[in-house]
């Protein structure tokens, strides 16, 4: 199925369903890419945040620290 | 406020939702959408005149587990998307004040999405394209809006009892 835009023109109140050109599919899927881009970006990037921390906490509870404590540090 | 223009998708979907000519009579634009995705792709991106360049956003996103926040471009928010709880719609909300003037345009975002399970969203967003044109479109993309998505293009008037004051 096409994919279609919806144009609202608001000083004449007229409304029209039309074909996306070529060039707007691009954008606009570029758009969307990069969008998909930016999240996946956002989950890696709290992942290894997460990761590091459980590290930390491993390697605090090693030297001795009770849970209270690394709590204490890392919050 | 005062409603400029609003548009329903039908039942083919639609790729964007695009309100031109916008008169730049007001001091603020309002933009409310609900809005459902066709698809599992959930990011709604917004283009103001047509351009989706020198866009640059922060924001805050809680997911029922975790609360994040990172930056952006053109990301204007989730809808809600085709595995959520049929028939639900997330509703987003842009304020774009002084979209008329000629310095760079800010503009903030409000958005949940809809979803009767463990994930769904609630986002904040601050935003500015730096571009000093008076915004006369702007440009909701998703993939792709669902039947019975509804935006509303609102106009604030400064003045009292709504009349614009000069």
């Amino acid at each position: 199925m096409a994919l279609t835009k919806i144009v609202v023109n608001c000083e004449t109140g007229v409304t029209e369903e039309i074909e996306l050109t070529a060039e707007e599919v691009a954008v606009v899927e570029a758009a969307q890419a990069q969008s998909v881009i930016d999240l996946a970006a956002r989950e890696a990037a709290e992942t290894a945040k997460a990761t590091a921390k459980a590290s930390a906490q491993a390697k605090l509870t090693a030297l001795g620290l009770t849970e209270a404590e690394v709590a204490a540090l890392l919050g | 406020m005062q409603l400029i223009s609003s548009v329903s998708v039908g039942g083919a979907g639609a790729a964007t939702i695009d309100f031109t000519s916008i008169p730049g009579t007001y001091t603020d634009l309002v933009l409310m959408l609900s809005g459902r995705a066709t698809s599992t792709t959930a990011t709604i991106t917004v283009a103001f005149n047509g351009s989706a360049a020198s866009f640059t956003n922060i924001y805050l996103q809680g997911d029922g587990s975790a609360v994040t926040s990172t930056t952006g471009t053109t990301l204007v928010g989730n809808a809600s998307i085709s595995t959520n709880t049929a028939s639900t719609f997330g509703n987003l909300s842009i304020l774009i004040p002084n979209y008329a003037g000629s310095a760079n345009k800010n503009f903030s975002v409000d958005v949940v999405t809809e979803n009767n399970a463990t994930t769904a969203f609630e986002q904040i967003f601050t935003g500015v394209w730096a571009n000093t044109a008076a915004i006369t479109q702007v440009t909701l993309s998703l993939a792709n809006f669902a039947q019975y998505s509804n935006a509303y293009l609102y106009g604030i008037l400064k003045g009292s009892g709504g009349a614009t004051v000069s």
